[in-house]
């Protein structure tokens, strides 16, 4: 049988990726997924907050996965669980998807078109290189999460969290609440990495300490962790000699950063974008590849999962078009980041497949005050945003209507932080 | 009196500012949506929150089941609230919604369940 669309990943990227496409008229769909349910790491996300865009209400992560998981189940989308994906290879008009489970060992799969949805990793320990031993009880903060939340196994007592980033907010007080003393947060950068309303709900409220500039020089304890050495850093980032500190710990979650899961992404050759870690995508999220599509976390972290739905929603769309021979692949516009801006998801755009507007995705650099951020086609300034306040952890989504971008017949589009005028 | 917030109920976070005015009422800037004011003049007068936890299940696939108070509670009796929830054995199958707790310390808030578990 060759499919139509094959999703690679059962998280809410790939749920709404196929909720769409069928709804779109791809006939035969297939989900592939590596753990033992449908519903990606929204499963053990069990704090509320998701869903405010996409539903107007403020559901838990095992709440807003149920909704695209029912319709996944009410459009008969066909999924298999405990089925990894190895490796996908082009053969023109038909992509063939390695995978193996228990029930049928190795198999091929064909299909006309793959949205790729397989989400990201944590970075770990050995990635960020702290001197001392590797005891038990340093864990990455999305792993303890997974033991608390869904084994119900309880990690340790006395806890230090290296990082701001949102699991690591979400986990102090998670543990907080399941009876732990969280001593403090560390985090490297003069700023958090964490959305502000976890600073509030889940620190501020306990009266956990968020040291900024701070960072963990070394891990104390040969079996078993037994502290941490913390220490100051100046504007360099550099540790600053006498600051150091050593805190009695049994547990240290680590919270420093995410990485996009791209191993079949490159091994299959689709041309990769340095700055997100992801592939290069279009509007619609085709990437370099003609039929392969991505979408999610796969293609750029992203810190709520409304956005990564809206984002499946094109992907899913694409890929239904694509196999009906629709989508055009002539690109208009390329986009690019200039001052302030880190990365700009599209990187690229075919206006003809565009319905009323571009969303671009992207991340600033540093905090930022009452600044604006201008697109700019050459050095005609095409549309202006403004925001209160810029934060590296909080995504920026600048929408383009299709009336502006129609104005110029091609180009790039370069995103730049500048003085409000 | 003027007081800063950020607003929590949803992750966009706004910048508030709550000013008290001379007649008792509350005057909320920096919103950007009807929400925001209502948690602002909430925190003043009786801060809330939902909380999201676990409880033992039986039978089923895992042997947690996640569930949440169906309202924001107090936030002085979080610690209270978890105490009882953590004394909570139930048995699968559960749908999401199912109540786990009813009447929670009184507080006339239920606690349910926040996702489906078939028995097994
Ligand atoms: C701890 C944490 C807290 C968060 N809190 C919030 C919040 O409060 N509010 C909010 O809106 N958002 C939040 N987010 C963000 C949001 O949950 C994520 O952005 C979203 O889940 C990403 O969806 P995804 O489908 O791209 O990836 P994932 O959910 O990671 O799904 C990817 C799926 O692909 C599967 N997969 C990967 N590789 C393979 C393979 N080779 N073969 C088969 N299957 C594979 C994985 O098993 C997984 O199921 C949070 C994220 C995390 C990690
Ligand atoms: S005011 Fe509205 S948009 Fe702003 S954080 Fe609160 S709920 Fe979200």
């Amino acid at each position: 049988m060759i499919y139509d669309v094959v999703i690679l990943g059962g998280g809410p990227a790939g749920l709404a990726a196929a909720v769409e496409a069928k709804n779109d008229g791809a006939e035969k769909v297939l989900i592939l997924e590596r753990d033992r349910e449908l519903g990606g790491i929204l499963n053990q996300c069990i704090h509320n907050g998701f869903g405010l865009h996409t539903f107007n209400e403020e559901l838990t992560g095992p709440e807003y996965a149920e909704r695209y998981i029912q319709k996944v189940k009410d459009l008969n989308i066909p999924y298999m669980l405990d089925t990894m994906v190895l490796d996908m290879h082009d053969n023109g008009d038909l992509k063939s998807i390695h995978v193996i489970n228990e029930e049928n060992g190795y198999m091929i799969i064909e299909t006309k078109a793959v949205v790729l949805t397989m989400g990201c990793r944590e970075r770990t320990s050995g990635a960020i290189g702290i001197p001392g031993y590797r005891p038990s009880g340093v864990f990455t903060a999305g792993t303890a999460q997974r033991f608390i939340n869904m084994e119900g196994y309880m990690p340790g007592k006395e806890v230090v969290i290296l990082g701001s980033g949102d699991i690591g907010l979400i986990m102090a007080r998670r543990m907080t609440l399941e009876g732990a003393h969280v001593q403090a947060v560390c985090e490297l950068m003069p700023y958090s990495n964490g959305l502000v309303r976890n600073i509030v709900q889940c620190l501020d409220d306990y009266d956990i300490p968020l040291k900024l500039s701070h960072t963990i020089t070394f891990i104390h304890g040969k079996d078993r962790l037994e502290g941490v050495t913390v220490a100051k850093v100046d504007e360099k980032l550099k540790v600053i000699p006498g600051t150091e500190e050593f805190i009695p710990c049994d547990t240290l979650l680590l919270s420093v950063g995410l990485i996009p899961e791209n191993e079949i992404t490159r091994n299959a050759g689709v041309v990769m974008d340095n700055r997100t870690n992801g592939a290069i995508v279009g509007e619609m999220r085709q990437t370099s590849m003609p039929g392969v599509f991505a979408c999610g976390n796969v293609v750029h972290v992203h810190d709520l999962v409304d956005f990564v739905s809206e984002e499946a929603v094109l992907a899913g769309k694409g890929a239904a078009k694509y196999i009906k021979g629709d989508l055009d692949t002539e690109i208009t516009f390329t986009t690019t980041n200039g001052d302030g801006i880190g990365y700009v998801v599209p990187q690229q755009v075919a206006m003809t497949n565009v319905e009323e507007k571009v969303t671009f995705y992207m991340r600033v650099r540093q905090v930022f005050k009452d600044k604006v951020v201008n697109a700019y086609i050459g050095d005609q300034l095409i549309a202006t945003k403004k925001e209160k306040k810029l934060l590296p952890a909080e995504m920026v989504n600048f929408k383009i209507a299709k009336d502006v971008l129609a104005q110029y017949p091609a180009g790039e589009i370069r995103f730049v932080v500048e003085e409000a005028k | 009196m003027k007081k800063d917030m950020t607003c929590i109920v949803c992750p966009i976070g706004c910048q508030m500012t709550i000013e008290e005015k001379a007649d008792g009422t509350y005057e909320v800037t920096g919103n950007t949506c009807k929400r925001g004011p209502k948690y602002a003049i909430n925190e003043m007068t009786n801060p809330t929150r939902v909380i999201p936890t676990t409880v033992v299940i039986k039978n089923a696939m895992l042997p947690r089941l996640p569930v949440k108070t169906a309202e924001p509670i107090p936030k002085g009796q979080i610690f209270d609230a978890m105490a009882v929830i953590n004394q909570v054995v139930v048995e699968a199958p559960i749908k999401t919604g199912d109540v786990v707790i009813k009447d929670l310390l009184g507080l006339g808030i239920d606690v349910v369940a926040t996702r489906t578990m078939d028995k097994c």
